[in-house]
């Protein structure tokens, strides 16, 4: 008997649910070979650039869109992934078998910690407890005087893999930032799907009726914090080589705001809408910063406009007109 | 440490708190009785610094000047209201998160667009610009005893309000109960609109206050920002009695522990550590403080919203 | 004499000035329907809140399955075989009926923090969830979302959810709430099916279905247990009928 199977929440957008994920994928890995063609090194660069906070946008899709638990202060994982490398390259530890799992350990450590309070609380107290503590790892960066504080920190350079400079050809770089977003987004995609992924979903629309199902809410919801706490480090890993400098703006609770913009942005709750957004998200900055300096005056409008007209992001405007278009 | 700077500190640190009152009481009513997130309200609070100062440089007058600029961040408040706000009512709370957030680029920016990034400065009445002499030694501004005298007359009249008036009446049980009080026949968005321009104009007062102490920069309205729904959480939603105790705490807490950190740490541990970690701890205290009272009380120490 | 699957011990609760729980004895013995009836305000709802361990009592005891769970969180009881459903429906909205009911099954066989593996796939839960869900009638409907289902198949869900982990004890708060009358003289039937496989607490308005299933009946007045017995003997009653009775009986 085939039985129907109940698919997470944005499949049902039906724009033959996986070929959006393909073709998007397909295009980020051939980019480096059309770069040559159009924009060249810096096509290469600004890509990688997206794909990086792609991942943490991912990361925080799983957390908004899929639990309903809204982080304003995602954007300290990233920072303290990069702050692992800063201050290890600055004692003389430039490698990335070291850099990555104390990067990861570091973030999920302050995810653990930071969620064990967090999480006793929910609706407007998350928000603003997860806030603060994002402002407090921004905080306590800005005063590490011997790691830049304020002004950040010079990396000297890339991290190696295994003793070897790799990371120092764009190319070589560019796909092992692919490698991580894919790896990351199929992670999530699994994640989502198995039973883990199915008593968080249902704790966002019905927490009571889960707990009387038999479920600790709290301990389901701490561990996806920690989570995408640790994947986000993973970004600021991946942050700091590429710009090879870290600095405690990476932590500001408006980089954890524009997080939750990409995400929106790009449609909540379906991880495809995470990496689009984070694309239209850089692409408008890059564009609209060419006009003017003062681009967010009209940013942030439009923001307003996206909430109050196209609530389901770009895949959600895509939807309706793929559904207008049937019924025409 | 002497005596007389901890008295200093101990009025500086009143200074902010009735500042940081004047802000979340307007914050914590939002939420309470819309149960909308305002991230704007930070930039309503530089607005009214900034509106200051433009009507300052018109009128010469700081009077005029003040009566102005609280006229203009009143009427900006209400149509943000009316274009933006009353729109988001009963929406996610990520709604208004993003929508706010927006506005709050919008206003930031377009401060920056306006008046450029460099600080501004308002000059105090001359009549108050002076200090007074508290004890032996001792110079106080009588401006910042100003602001300190009109934040706590504020917040007794506030209380007269919300206490003794039918409309504050309604707004108290609004925040307990919106819902009910609209099923009551209360025209709800009129009461919505109140406490909204309401609260705008107490942020704007405040901005308007400081102007002369701090420098006014773009910047301004997002460090207070966040210390105020530091205040509000601390307090409990919807609570103005939450308000005025978190604040006034904070306030304490924030200045004594920026400048006495590292003599306090250096009983414990030696002088060069202690000022290495003094000032990343005093930074970071509030929110300590924020963590343990949430840990202890989910929903802070007085909510108005009943369990 | 078995020993009682629930006794409640000298429960008390107060909201404020108010009482709502008083001094509340109560069991309910292996394969027994034991009703609960009462006017409303009569704090039925805040009893079964208790017991399934949303509302923390402010004294007296909890005994279920031989463990003091007075302390006990809600999933903790859950796990421990006690199973609820609720007045207005409760359940995950943008799930289908099954996997609502899957989710519930899941519970109970094994780890839920299993990080892979499609968890819609699994055939043991389905095959549970869908023999809850022909249980109550709702074995055409599996596909459908949850929130698109009539008021009447929202109430069979409910208890689809209830029944679908082989629970120890079902908490009933009001099934039939907001049915019309073919609808509610399934759930009876539905009720009475269920009746020798699970022992029951049913809180209930209508006065049929709890004659027509109740072994015993409490009767809760101003939160303290006006009287308990057989069905005919609470019908009998002078005190219940007065109290409560009188008018319901038409």
């Amino acid at each position: 008997m085939a039985l129907a199977t109940s698919l997470p929440p944005a499949q049902s957008h039906r724009l033959g649910a996986e070929a959006l994920p393909i073709a998007m994928f397909l295009l980020l890995v051939t980019i480096p070979i059309l770069a040559p063609l159009a924009g060249g090194g810096y096509l290469l660069s600004f890509s990688a650039r997206v794909m990086i906070f792609a991942i943490a946008a991912v990361a925080l899709d799983l957390l908004v869109g899929y639990c309903g638990l809204i982080s304003f202060g995602h954007a300290a994982f990233i920072g303290l992934g990069a702050y692992a490398v800063g201050i290890l390259s600055a004692h003389g530890i430039s490698e990335a078998l070291m850099s990555l799992p104390v990067a990861i350990a570091v973030a999920a450590l302050f995810a653990f910690l930071t969620g064990l309070v967090c999480m006793r609380t929910s609706g407007v107290y998350f928000i603003m407890i997860t806030l603060a503590f994002g402002q407090m790892a921004f905080f306590t960066a800005s005063s590490l005087a011997p790691y830049g504080g304020d002004d950040g920190l010079t990396i000297a350079t890339r991290n190696t893999i295994a003793g070897l400079s790799v990371l120092n050809n764009e190319r070589v770089f560019y796909y092992v930032v692919f490698g991580c977003l894919l790896g990351c987004y199929v992670f999530c995609r699994a994640l989502v799907a198995s039973r883990f992924g199915r008593v968080v979903r249902g704790a966002k629309e019905n927490p009571v009726r889960i707990a009387t199902i038999g479920f600790d809410v709290y301990r389901f919801q701490l561990t996806i914090y920690i989570i995408a706490g640790a994947l986000a480090g993973l970004s600021g890993f991946l942050l700091a080589n590429a710009t090879e400098f870290v600095s405690p703006a990476y932590m500001s609770w408006q980089r954890s705001g524009e997080l939750i913009v990409m995400v929106l942005l790009g449609g909540l709750g379906s991880l495809n809408g995470a990496i689009i957004g984070t694309a239209a998200y850089l692409l408008a900055e890059e564009w609209l910063s060419g006009f003017t300096e003062h681009w967010k005056v009209i940013f942030g409008p439009a923001l307003v406009l996206v909430v109050l007209f196209a609530r389901g992001g770009l895949i959600g405007l895509a939807a309706a007109l793929v559904r207008g278009r049937r019924h025409a | 440490m002497s005596a007389g700077l901890v008295i200093v500190q101990i009025l500086n640190g009143l200074q902010l708190g009735v500042l940081l009152f004047l802000i979340a009481a307007g914050l914590t009513l939002v939420f309470g009785v819309m149960d909308f997130i305002n991230l704007a309200h930070g930039a309503q609070y530089m607005l009214g610094a900034y509106l200051a100062v433009a009507f300052f440089a018109l009128t010469d007058s700081f009077l005029m000047a003040l009566v102005l600029a609280l006229a203009a961040a009143l009427a900006f408040g209400l149509a943000l209201e009316f274009l933006v706000f009353r729109h988001l009512y009963g929406r996610d709370h990520l709604d208004h998160v993003i929508a706010t957030f927006g506005i709050l680029l919008f206003i930031n920016h377009g401060v920056k667009l306006i008046w450029g990034a460099a600080p501004l400065s308002l000059p105090m009445p001359d009549l108050l610009s002076g200090s007074v002499r508290l004890m032996d030694g001792l110079l106080y501004p009588v401006w910042r005893l100003v602001v300190i005298a009109s934040g706590l007359a504020t917040a007794a009249f506030l209380y007269l309000l919300v206490v003794h008036t039918r409309t504050g009446m309604l707004v108290r049980a609004g925040a307990s109960n919106a819902r009910m009080v609209s099923a009551l026949g209360v025209d709800i968005r009129r009461l919505f609109m109140i406490v909204f321009g309401f609260g705008a104009m107490l942020a704007g007062f405040a901005g308007i206050m400081v102007a002369p102490i701090l420098s006014v920069d773009p910047g301004m309205g997002d460090t207070v920002l966040i210390l105020a729904f530091v205040v509000i959480v601390i307090g409990g939603i919807g609570s103005i009695r939450g308000a005025f105790v978190a604040a006034l705490l904070i306030g304490l807490v924030d200045t004594l522990g920026r400048s006495f950190s590292v003599d306090i740490l250096r009983l414990i541990m030696g002088p060069s550590s202690a000022r290495t970690v003094g000032p990343a701890l005093a930074s970071m205290s509030i929110y300590l403080l924020m963590a343990v009272v949430l840990y202890v009380r989910p929903t802070g120490l007085f909510p108005a919203k009943a369990r | 004499m078995p020993d009682p699957v629930l006794r409640l011990e000298n429960l008390r609760k107060n909201f404020g000035g108010l009482i709502v729980t008083s001094d509340v004895n109560f069991d309910v013995m292996p394969g027994e329907l034991h009703a609960v009836i009462g006017p409303n305000g009569a704090g039925k709802t805040t009893l079964i809140n208790q017991i399934s361990g949303l509302v923390a009592p402010d004294g007296g005891r909890i005994l279920f399955a031989g463990h003091d769970i007075t302390a006990l969180p809600a999933h903790a009881r859950a796990r421990l075989g006690m199973a609820r459903s609720f007045q207005m429906s409760s359940i995950v909205p943008s799930f289908s009926a099954l996997e609502n009911v899957a989710l519930a099954v899941q519970s109970r066989a094994g780890s839920s923090f299993r990080l892979f593996g499609r968890a819609a796939a699994e055939a043991s839960l389905n095959e549970q969830a869908m023999a809850a869900l022909a249980d109550v009638g709702l074995a055409e409907r599996v596909r459908a979302p949850a929130e698109q289902l009539s008021h009447g198949e929202k109430r069979a869900l409910e208890l689809a959810i209830a029944i679908a982990a082989g629970p120890k004890l079902l908490l009933l708060d009001e099934p039939t709430a907001g049915t019309g009358r073919e609808e509610t003289a399934r759930l009876v039937a539905l009720l009475h099916r269920l009746k020798r496989r699970f022992p029951m607490v049913l809180v209930e308005h209508d006065m049929t279905a709890v004659f027509a299933l109740a072994d015993r009946i409490s009767v809760l007045l101003y939160g303290r247990v006006l009287a308990t017995g057989r069905p005919h003997e609470v019908r009998a009653n002078p005190q219940v009928v007065a109290a409560y009775l009188g008018d319901e009986m038409e």
